[in-house]
């Protein structure tokens, strides 16, 4: 395994890294500790920026006008894009573009055009509506919300809890149970229009993360033409299962880009603050805890990067994306609890980022698939048939 | 849970003795008890819902009634607030500018 960096990779990385520094963190001095937009403006102006870099929409498949970028790199590169104060649910305050969906691009000629291509062009955009009220652990057999045929439509009830960005979609992917006695096997993915009769956003449901907030969504008699099934009946988990594989490998590199960033801003400050006439750098407790987060740091990003690398080669990273989930999820939250603890009152205030990274780090050992359905994910992959 | 504010009016001059430096979000209401303005209190106020009350009442002369809510999770709950108000009478509160945000519809 090749441990060093191409010149390219270093440059697109050092690219980012500027543009973090010298365009994203300035915003912050003047934004609220808990915004997750910039204004029109502001946001227009880095867009701009962000293609003329070429990385604009870095998530969109070349063939449908996204750059080419290798998982590896792209993953580097959500490393970089965390390392700000809101940068674990909006890095870079989602200023270069996203994929919205990448489920639709496996969608029908007709829901490509109906979807996928509003979404690139960012006229229109979409939710993921796996979770519900039963669980968000063990969807395939969590899910309730039920389709019913009925002549060309599906008529959907049920609900949905823990859905981001519901409440602005034009669309979403909605998860239901089509056949009741075949567990994961009963389950197809339907592509909803949120101005649909029957379909609701009931609340907002407030956590420690109050930026990018989740939202309970309710369906009554929803009718859903069959034409907007993605996929298949009845394979819908997999659907549903491939992207939580994917998800796993940026969710664990934001972790990691915070971490990082909460170690920089620890090795500047400790230096600097004195306690009992010496600086604490010069404590061994101060040093440990630093050294403890570089080895944090460290074990994350190659677990992270070793998921990506597999990803790329087109191999299995089930286990891989799995591990990396869950150790860049408790690193994170270890390495900024501990940064914390070194900037003392400091770091509890709203003034510095920490305490936005302590409640939004806690939420990542749960979001996504909590650290223990990541060990059993790890376990059924070591141990195979005999535990599935 | 109700998820609209429904904590009793106050007349501005007596908030003014109750209200402390807290986080949190608010409602300014006319003489009829309409709503005229939905506001929070975030990090960057300098003396939380008391100073952000005394300041806003102060532009909004018509305003005579405040209820508010004590949250660290101000930055959705204001956008909860907005969005409900937006259901209920189908546009922003008359002093709020338009801002950009999702609907919901409680029931």
């Amino acid at each position: 395994m090749k441990l060093e960096l191409t010149e390219e990779q270093d440059m697109v990385i050092g690219m980012v890294r500027r543009f973090v520094r010298e365009e994203i963190l300035p915003l912050e001095f003047d934004l609220d500790p808990d915004a997750d937009e910039i204004n029109s403006e502001d946001r227009d102006r880095l867009v701009e920026k962000t293609k003329s870099m070429g990385l604009y929409g870095l998530d969109i498949p070349p063939e449908y006008g996204g750059p080419e970028i290798d998982l590896v790199t792209r993953t580097l590169l959500a490393v970089e894009m965390s390392q700000h104060r809101a940068g674990l649910y909006a890095p870079c305050y989602g200023t270069f573009g996203g994929a919205g969906l990448a489920q639709l691009f496996e969608a029908t000629d007709a829901q490509k055009e109906k979807y996928l291509y509003p979404t690139l062009r960012g006229e229109k955009r979409g939710f993921f509506g796996l979770s519900e009220p039963s669980g968000g652990s063990d969807p395939a057999r969590a899910i309730q919300t039920k389709a019913v045929r009925d002549g060309n439509d599906w008529v959907i009830n049920g609900s949905k809890l823990w859905i981001s960005g519901a409440d602005r979609a034009q669309f979403g992917l909605v998860f239901a149970r089509t056949d009741s006695d075949k567990g994961r096997n009963g389950v197809t993915c339907f592509i909803v229009d949120t101005d649909t009769p029957g379909f609701h956003v009931r609340r907002v449901v407030h956590t420690l993360r109050s930026a990018h907030y989740a939202t309970e969504l309710q369906f009554e008699e929803m009718r859903v033409p069959h034409e907007n099934i993605l996929g298949e009946v009845n394979k819908g988990f997999a659907i549903a299962n491939d992207r939580l594989t994917r998800q796993r490998i940026p969710y664990a590199a934001g972790c990691i880009g915070v971490a990082i960033k909460a170690q920089e801003m620890a090795i500047d400050y400790v230096p600097q603050r004195e306690t009992f006439g010496a600086a604490l750098s010069t404590r061994q407790s101060i040093q440990w805890m630093l050294v403890d987060n570089e080895i944090d740091i460290k074990q994350s990003l190659w677990i992270t990067l070793e998921a990506a690398a597999k990803a790329e080669r087109g191999e299995n990273f089930r286990k891989e994306a799995a591990m990396a989930k869950l150790v860049a999820t408790e690193a994170g939250g270890r390495v900024v609890d501990r940064c914390m603890q070194m900037f003392g009152g400091l770091g509890v205030a709203k003034d510095l980022p920490f305490e936005r990274w302590f409640r939004e780090m806690r939420i990542r050992r749960i979001g996504e698939g909590p650290s223990e359905v990541q060990r059993h994910v790890i376990a059924r992959e070591l141990l195979g048939a005999s535990l599935r | 849970m109700s998820i609209r504010l429904e904590k009793e009016w106050v007349e501005l001059s007596e908030a003014s003795t109750r209200l402390k430096g807290n986080l949190g979000v608010f409602q300014l209401a006319d003489s009829a008890k309409n709503i005229i303005y939905i506001g929070y209190a975030g990090a960057k106020s300098v003396f939380g819902l008391k100073s952000e009350i005394a300041e806003l009442s102060q532009t909004h002369s018509e305003a005579t009634f405040v209820r508010w809510e004590v949250t660290a999770g101000y930055w959705s709950r204001y956008k909860e607030l907005m969005m409900l108000h937006q259901f209920d009478y189908q546009c922003w509160p008359k002093n709020n500018e338009s801002i950009n945000l999702g609907r919901l519809s409680p029931e």
